[in-house]
């Protein structure tokens, strides 16, 4: 929707509800729910006209925080649920959030799924490689020597899941990294990943200071792609750089034009009798 | 006009075509004016494998096997053994065997009936591309007396679009088949048939289920193949679009029902179907539908269980999981048809209830509802459709989930100025904004048992029929068999009721009461082995009459005669 259609210019925090967040204080969920709205806002999206779909963890309280439609599901179904509000309403903004847990471990078959079938979605994942809802357990994104999971004292192991290769591999339409503590510049990514046709996938990195106190340096660590990286249409250089740049680099990797899945709502036949059609004899 | 009825059955292997000559057989004695069903049998295999087409054919509307098969044409003679418990014979019976089906064809195993031959694979061998189940349906004609001026256009209709070649080799094998049955017995049929004015219907409890979804305002269906449901999903698949809906092939059934969840809060009245592995996927999201509130219909075609158990056979065993499955305190409906059409009648009524209550409706039908073709009068129109209650305006604030005059709340959709608000599967307050407290918790969960506890269902929570003292409490498919015999019962001046629950949740205790008036004793009759439907009644119900129960578990179906013994045998004493 254009902005000078409107009568009057939408604010930021008018996309914000007036609950409270539960998350802990330094949460860097708090800069990317403050990324939502500045996106939501620069696109001047009416917010009964965008719905905001989670799953189960911390960064899936989302849509209470918004004054958008919310809806909060079961674990791991949240690409699910937004694909049918998609599929059966195309005029509405849909946007998917979550964690790392809910998206890739729990969820991850519709993530594969979803990336493949290429809605016009855009999701937004908080990787703080950690299930903070639950107390501190690995989860699909963690280090596998990381020792302070209860349930893995001797660490996982196990190779972490390398989101953006694995949607790109699956064929998201829209690759991007962020960092929760860059608020406008994820903001200007959410923009763009929102207005991409098909299946938007935008990796927030977001640390949880509660479990993962180690990543208050990830603001540190992380850069911009090189400038030739960024925003590339060819699948292999966007696969090269998503396997080889041990996740540090941010910003959009990745734009693809896949067709977009939307099946056409229009009717054919002027009733349903038409359809008694075959049975009569 | 005294009621005339043939049983005939078709077994074959390795794609002897059997489905394809029942089907054929019971569209062209439709069309001399046979009612009559179609029923499948098979194994797992998906090509090759034995295989049996079961024919009813009768004068009169009928659901229910008979007690016995008056033909059996075992186009590949040893194929029968694997079907003996599913085909009762019985002296009387004639069967159809070809000693010159030769090693493929193998030996017919021993039967307690009379057994011609019938050079099925040689007179096929006679005509270029014929097939000896074509020479078995030109057989059956002769001996029913079905002329082929109706069997001819079904055969074109079928046949036509697989080429021409394979039209004309048929009709010279039905042809053949026809006057190489000259010598064998014929079959006592009627003069004329009942041709009123009544418009008929060829259709399966599938396609009827489909049918009646798409009337009752389903415009968005997510699923995933599993069989018995598949032929259903590939129905609904190609007649959604042409009313501007849409079916999504999911990655599996969590994707399934959420889709659907996802769809009808967007504001589109939304199913799924499934069988008992899928169901039982989907069990956590129902609940949140429940929670949240989100209108949704479930079908379930089941099958044998537990796990895998028998994919392509009958079995009421998910009433259990259907009414119970869902964690927490999660009232739902659950409704069943109770015959192939009534598939649709009941499937339409699942969606105005599921929309007019904002929860979940599962729909629990089986393989041998959904599976059989019917030929039935059309099925009377109802009038119930899909009509949700939403926010006209929204002065002064709006809770979605306020109680208010109605224990349904006015559910705004997206798209609605001042509706947003979050639906959630944790515990809320009335605006929807997570709560853990014990209020709060109290006050939704009384909303969403009132809601449908409260609720008025009118006549179609059962089919009641007939009067006296003893009543047969069944359910789903077991009641076409329990109908047939107490209509011959009653023709025999024993009146006997007839129960059948259509809408198994939430109970109705008064309504029961009011049926039970009067019943001294109670037959439970259902298919499945731990007695589930007679322990649900039994916890939801106060029967005080004395109570029996017949069950057992697939995929053999009841047959009327079983039924009546079961009565007959509690009045001499003889069954306990």
């Amino acid at each position: 929707m254009k902005s000078d259609t409107l009568p009057l210019q939408l604010q930021p925090k008018e996309y914000k509800s007036a609950n409270k967040p539960v998350w802990c204080p330094g949460c860097g969920d708090f800069g990317v729910l403050g990324s939502i709205t500045k996106a939501l806002a620069g696109l001047q999206i009416q917010p009964e006209n965008a719905a905001i779909i989670s799953g189960i963890g911390c960064s899936s309280r989302m849509p209470t925080y918004l004054n958008t439609y919310g809806f909060h599901g079961v674990h791991g179904r949240a690409l699910p649920v937004a694909t049918g509000l998609k599929t059966a309403r195309p005029d509405l903004t849909v946007i998917a959030t979550g964690g790392d847990g809910d998206g890739f471990s729990i969820g991850g078959n519709h993530f594969l799924h979803t990336c493949r079938r290429n809605p016009d979605i855009t999701y937004i994942v908080m990787d703080n490689q950690v299930y903070g809802m639950t107390k501190g357990q690995a989860s699909p994104t963690t280090d596998p020597n990381w020792q302070k999971g209860k349930l893995t004292p001797a660490g996982t192991g196990i190779n972490p899941f390398q989101p953006l290769g694995i949607a790109l591999a699956s064929g998201a339409n829209f690759i991007a990294r962020c960092s929760s503590s860059d608020s406008n510049g994820t903001a200007r990514i959410l923009m763009q990943a929102i207005n991409h046709p098909g299946f938007s996938m935008v990796q927030v990195l977001s640390p949880c200071i509660t479990f993962r106190p180690e990543q208050r340096e990830w603001k540190n660590r992380l850069i911009p792609a090189p400038e030739a990286m960024q925003a590339t249409r060819d699948p292999a250089e966007a696969a090269r750089l998503l396997l080889t740049d041990e996740g540090i680099y941010t910003g959009i990797l990745y734009v693809g034009d896949r067709p977009v899945y939307q099946p056409k709502l229009e009717s054919s036949i002027t009733s349903i009798e038409q359809l008694e059609e075959e049975f009569r004899l | 006009m005294h009621r005339q009825s043939l049983s005939i059955a078709l077994t074959g292997s390795g794609g002897s075509g059997v489905m394809t000559t029942g089907s054929l057989l019971l569209e062209a004695a439709a069309k001399a004016g046979w009612y009559g069903f179609m029923s499948r049998s098979a194994g797992p295999q998906i090509r090759g494998g034995e295989a049996a087409a079961v024919v009813r054919l009768s004068t009169e509307p009928t659901e229910s096997a008979d007690d016995s098969f008056d033909l059996v044409l075992a186009i590949d003679p040893a194929s029968l053994a694997r079907f003996m418990a599913e085909i009762p014979l019985r002296a009387e019976s004639l069967v159809i065997s070809d000693a010159g089906a030769g090693r493929r064809g193998g030996q017919l195993p021993d039967v307690d009936a009379r057994v011609l031959d019938l050079s099925m694979q040689q007179l096929a061998k006679t005509v270029k591309g014929g097939r000896p189940n074509m020479i078995a349906l030109g057989a059956i004609a002769k001996m029913i007396s079905l002329p082929l001026s109706h069997v001819d256009p079904v055969l074109e209709k079928v046949l036509q679009p697989k080429g021409a070649d394979i039209l004309e080799a048929s009709r010279a094998c039905v042809r053949l088949g026809f006057e190489a049955a000259v010598g064998l017995p014929v079959f006592d049929t009627p003069e004329t048939y009942d041709m009123a004015e009544t418009e008929r219907w060829s259709v399966t409890g599938n396609e009827a289920a489909g049918l009646g979804a798409i009337r009752g305002g389903i415009r968005f269906v997510a699923a995933y193949p599993i069989t018995p449901a598949t032929e259903l999903l590939e129905w609904m698949a190609a007649s959604l679009p042409k009313i501007g809906g849409v079916l999504v092939q999911a990655e599996d059934e969590l994707a399934s029902i959420n889709q659907v969840i996802g769809a009808s809060f967007g504001g589109t009245p939304a199913l799924t179907a499934t069988s008992g592995p899928g169901f039982a996927l989907m069990t956590e999201s129902i609940g949140l539908a429940v929670c949240a509130e989100v209108p949704v219909v479930i079908l379930d075609v089941m099958r044998c269980g537990p796990s895998t158990g028998i994919a392509t056979k009958s079995e009421q065993s998910d009433l259990n999981i259907a009414l119970n499955g869902l964690h927490g305190d999660a009232p739902h409906l659950v409704l069943a048809p109770t015959s192939v059409t009534d598939c649709l009648l009941t499937t339409q009524w699942a969606v105005h209830l599921a929309e007019a209550l904002q929860t979940a409706v599962i729909v629990l039908s089986d393989q041998s509802l959904g599976q059989t073709r019917a030929i039935a009068k059309r099925p009377a129109d109802v009038s119930f459709i899909a009509k949700r209650r939403v926010p006209e305006s929204f002065e002064g604030a709006y809770y979605r989930y306020a109680a208010g005059e109605s224990w349904v709340s006015p559910m705004s959709i997206p798209g609605q100025a001042g509706g947003q608000y979050t639906a959630d599967g944790l515990e809320h307050d009335q605006a929807g904004v997570p709560s853990s407290l014990p209020e709060d918790h109290y006050m939704q969960l009384e909303k969403r048992q009132r809601k449908i506890s409260d609720f008025d269902y009118g006549q179609h929570w059962a089919d009641i029929e007939g009067e006296g003292s003893t009543a047969v409490l069944t359910w789903g498919s077991a009641t076409g068999p329990v109908r047939e015999a107490l209509s011959r019962l009653r023709e025999q001046g024993t009146d006997i009721r007839l129960i059948s629950l259509r809408l198994l949740a939430p109970e109705r205790p008064l309504e029961m009461e009011k049926a039970l008036h009067g019943v001294k004793r109670i037959l439970v009759v259902e298919q499945s082995h731990s007695r589930q439907f007679y322990r649900y009644l039994r916890a939801s119900y106060d029967l005080q009459a004395d109570t029996r129960v017949f069950n057992r578990p697939g995929p053999l179906p009841f047959r009327p005669a079983e039924i009546i013994q079961q009565l007959d045998g509690w009045n001499s004493g003889a069954v306990k």
